[in-house]
């Protein structure tokens, strides 16, 4: 790895204020590097501010397990710093299974998290019923996981930013990256020089790296007024066993969730419509649809806001991370679709062990941004 | 089109019963019984009819187990059961 | 499964029953067409039109009330517009709940006459309960607000204060004291003013003469309410001298804004602030018009005459409409003139501290904000404007204050039922067909957030 100039005044850039972008400038700044963070807009204004701000153990793959494993066990440990305004709330997910074929699967569920030491506890009918009266009646049962949780993620960034700044990062609001080159980003006619450049741009780091397999993928959120106690855990169904769906097409599923505010956040939707922010109303009705399908008294609560987002996602599901060796100098952190809160601090970690050389808590390897381009070589 | 205030209907505001005028809005007759503390803010403090006209959502309240009602749109009626305090719906 | 959502059809849906809507429903039903008006108030009227609890309408108000009936226009009251986008087939939808069922109106064109609101600045104490607006006070009034005997401050700015202190006083409050924070000179030309037009003159000598005796001071201003879970007293200043008044009732308000959510939400073009029509009051958006308020503050008048213009226009009678062209064009003047006087004042920009809250739905405090911030960032991090009234409230405030326009506008513009959401126009469920059962699965892999 070749030096940067001397005169470079930083150690690392951070390009994106995201929550992702925001976490590795913490973790980089507390190895003791000087960290510039370049967004060009304003921190946590993109992908970051749409989602659901969920702290979740998911299991698609091993790879997606581990890092969600490592991920909400690092944000357990930093809960008790966080201010009341991060809205830090161990509420809990409860897988929902429909029917007995799902309750084999909260089982299986079950069984892996044990052998990962994840707490997890089957629930029957009447034990769901009793945690979330509010369910329809008829539903098998579910998974509880209570490591899981949810925080408003725009200021829990903020936070990760301003504990950056303690440790010496700078933070610079509206500018934009047009390029990166050797140790080197390119912003305004300004050449900005560090030994490490980090591509935290989320589902806008293919412009500055056009080889990254990511694409915007909308979805759309509805939140209501708060009605205290009305869900207690975040609800999430299990019912994705039967069913195979491609990236290309347009989906529903039904994800809800406890407020700190006592509002009721509901989701969730995919479509692959490129940068179209626009409310689809007939998704969103469907998504409504499917979440009062589940919790029918959701139909009587008064809806106050609705937005649309765009997740940055990628082909096998899993986050890129890691060295870019095409460009010295350059890693990539991005592509974390609709689990970049929970993964930010996973990801972080990763990426600063790898930055300094030192043997990450997890398999990096799965994660490695360069995966698809080898996968298509050895075709 | 005439309103005959001197016909009134009975109403229920947090268990007890008050009186209002035929075609009264539900703030106006929350006022009218000296209930001022129509919503609490969330950070506990009272609040009370602010705009009248349903933009501000300051009164809102729970009008026979819905949440969230604006009290000023809402004309009160015979039996009608009002919560003051607080979000849900219980 | 859900029952079918009730569909109307009409060839011009009116949203707002004030004067613009009135008039323009009137004169298209008048005409021939199938006008349907929609007005989330309990009664027709709009908030100067609307008659006192008990009382019948009078005068101008009651002709075009009885008009409006005679013209077979449908009316549908308590009903608040939710959406709006067009279909398919190019056909506008309006998607209503009207006292909490959801409704569709299908129309193939849209006015809009969706009225204005009051304008509020934050100062300390403003959200004190006993602390209403203005023209909150006169529409509370209306809906049976019983003021006898109550001890009535009046502070703020506009044409509106002399005549709600009138009907207040008329409804037998005392009205301890009115201040407009407009300097006296400016007042006083457009009280002159006046005498180009006789009508708005009678207006204005009834007023004062309904208010005889309550001092009237151009130049002063609330710096403070203060009581204990409900107003008791407020200290009013002229930036010199400060006076301490009990009161039982605070009415504010710093003129009227334009509610323009339903034409954002259209793409309307918005030009400084307000809709932007042509001369048959038509907007960007072929088959919208707009009458009223939302294409400048202006008043009850001009309401009246931009609705028929409007009305006339939709029904293909432009002709008719054109003879409304030049008192239309004098009203404008003037209500230019009248946004001249009642400019307000640096002052009331310094009254919040950094405690008083700007944001009352999510209790966001004037010290929360950061002026370097663009507006996004402001509800972002704040949560100001995320609360059931969407920044209605807090987002003209937050307007003046630091320059910061409105966010974006997505359905529903009003807080609505999830059940008025998850429905297709065309009377069922929105994925009602697919033959799934409830627990059906749509999609691999868990969606998040």
């Amino acid at each position: 790895m070749s030096a940067a100039s001397p005169a470079a005044r930083h150690d690392a850039i951070v390009i994106g204020a995201g929550i992702v972008g925001a976490a590795c400038a913490h973790a980089l700044a507390h190895e003791g590097m000087r960290v510039l963070v370049l967004d060009a807009r304003y921190p946590a204004g993109g992908s970051t501010a749409a989602g659901m701000g969920h702290l979740v153990v998911m299991d698609d793959s091993p790879e997606q397990l581990a890092l969600t494993t490592l991920s909400t066990t690092l944000w357990r440990a930093l809960a008790a710093e966080l201010p009341p305004a991060v809205e830090y709330e161990p509420c809990g997910t409860i897988w929902v299974a429909a029917d007995e074929e799902q309750l084999d699967a909260v089982a299986a569920k079950h069984r892996l998290y044990a052998q990962r030491g994840i707490a997890s506890d089957v629930l029957d009918a009447r034990a769901l019923a009793r945690l979330e009266p509010n369910l329809r009646s008829g539903l098998a049962g579910g998974l509880l996981v209570p490591g899981d949780g949810v925080l408003y993620q725009p200021r829990m960034t903020l936070w990760l930013l301003e504990r950056a700044r303690d440790a010496g990062a700078e933070i610079r609001s509206g500018r934009r990256v047009d390029r990166i080159t050797e140790h080197a980003v390119h912003c305004g006619g300004e050449v900005l020089r560090a030994e490490v450049i980090v591509n935290a741009a989320g589902a806008e780091a293919p412009a500055l790296t056009p080889e990254l397999p990511i694409v915007p993928r909308k979805g759309h959120l509805a939140i209501t007024d708060r009605y205290p106690g009305f869900v207690r855990h975040q609800l999430v169904e299990l019912g994705y066993l039967a069913s195979a769906h491609t990236m290309t097409t347009e989906s529903v599923a039904f994800n809800v969730q406890p407020r700190a505010t006592q509002q009721v956040l509901v989701g969730s939707s995919r479509e692959l419509v490129g940068w179209d922010a626009s409310t689809n109303r007939r998704v969103l009705a469907k998504m409504l649809a499917r979440a009062t399908e589940f919790m029918p008294a959701l139909a009587s609560l008064s809806v106050i806001r609705t937005w649309t987002g765009f997740r940055p996602a990628t082909p096998d599901k899993l986050p890129l991370i890691g060295a870019w060796p095409a460009t010295p100098g350059l890693w990539i952190a991005a592509g974390h679709e609709g689990l970049g809160i929970t993964t930010s601090l996973g990801t972080a970690r990763l990426l600063a062990d790898l930055v300094v050389g030192r043997t990450p808590p997890i398999d990096p390897r799965a994660f490695a941004p360069t995966r698809a381009l080898d996968t298509a070589e050895a075709h | 089109m005439t309103d005959d205030v001197r016909s009134t209907v009975s109403f229920v505001v947090d268990g007890e019963p008050h009186r209002a005028a035929v075609g009264s809005s539900v703030a106006a007759a929350l006022l009218n019984a000296g209930i001022w503390r129509v919503r609490q803010a969330v950070d506990g403090a009272p609040r009370a009819p602010l705009c009248g006209m349903g933009v501000c959502y300051e009164c809102r309240v729970t009008i026979d187990g819905v949440a969230h009602q604006r009290a000023c749109l809402v004309p009160v009626a015979e039996g009608m059961n009002v919560r003051t305090i607080g979000g849900s719906g219980e | 499964m859900t029952a079918a959502l009730e569909l109307l059809d009409a060839d011009l849906a009116v949203v707002g029953a004030g004067p613009a809507g009135i008039a323009a429903a009137a004169c298209a039903a008048e005409s021939g067409a199938r006008a349907v008006v929609v007005d989330e108030s309990p009664r027709v009227g709009g908030q100067i039109w609307r008659p006192r609890l008990g009382h019948p309408p009078r005068g101008t108000a009651r002709r075009w009330i009885e008009r409006l009936e005679r013209s077979g226009a449908v009316v549908r009251i308590g009903a608040s517009v939710i959406d709006a986008y067009r279909d398919d087939r190019g056909a506008f939808v309006l998607r209503v709940e009207e006292q909490g069922m959801p409704v569709a109106l299908r129309a193939s064109q849209l006015l809009l006459a969706t009225g204005a609101r009051e304008r509020f600045l934050p100062f300390p104490g403003w959200t004190l309960p006993g602390v209403v607006g203005i023209g909150g006070a006169q529409a509370l009034l209306k809906a049976g607000m019983d003021v006898r005997g109550k001890r009535v401050v009046i502070a703020g700015s506009g044409p509106l204060l002399l005549p709600v202190a009138a009907s207040l006083r008329g409804a037998g409050a005392q009205v301890a004291f009115v201040a407009e924070q407009a300097s006296p000179r400016r007042v006083v030309s457009f009280a002159l003013g006046l005498w180009r037009r006789p009508a708005a003159l009678v207006d204005a000598v009834r007023y004062r003469a309904g208010f005889a005796g309550a001092p009237y001071r151009t130049g002063w201003w609330v710096r403070e309410a203060r009581g204990e879970g409900v107003v008791r007293e407020v200290v009013l200043t002229d930036g010199r001298h400060s006076r301490v008044v009990p009161c039982d009732l605070l009415c504010t308000g710093y003129g009227l804004v334009p509610n323009l959510e339903l034409a954002r939400l259209l793409g309307c073009a918005i030009e400084g602030g307000v809709v932007g029509v042509d001369e048959a009051q038509r907007t960007s958006v072929a088959g919208v018009w707009c009458a009223g308020e939302p294409t400048g503050i202006g008043g009850v008048d001009l309401a009246l005459l931009e609705g028929q213009v409007a009305g006339l226009c939709a029904a293909g009678r432009p002709d008719e409409a054109r003879r409304l062209f030049p008192p239309r064009a004098r009203l404008r003047r003037m209500a230019a003139s009248m946004e001249r006087t009642f400019a307000l004042r640096d002052e009331l920009r310094a009254l919040a501290t950094p405690q008083t809250i700007v944001c009352r739905c999510e209790d966001v405090p004037m010290g929360a904000f950061d002026a370097a911030w663009s507006p996004r960032q402001a509800k972002l991090y704040t949560r100001a404007g995320m609360g059931p009234c969407q920044g209605r409230v807090c987002g003209p405030a937050l307007a003046h204050l630091y320059g910061w326009p409105a966010d974006v506008v997505r359905a529903p513009i009003e807080p609505a039922r999830l059940s008025g959401l998850h429905r297709s126009p065309e009377g069922s469920d929105a994925n009602a067909g697919s033959g799934e059962s409830p627990a059906a699965p749509l999609a691999k892999g868990p969606h998040f957030g």
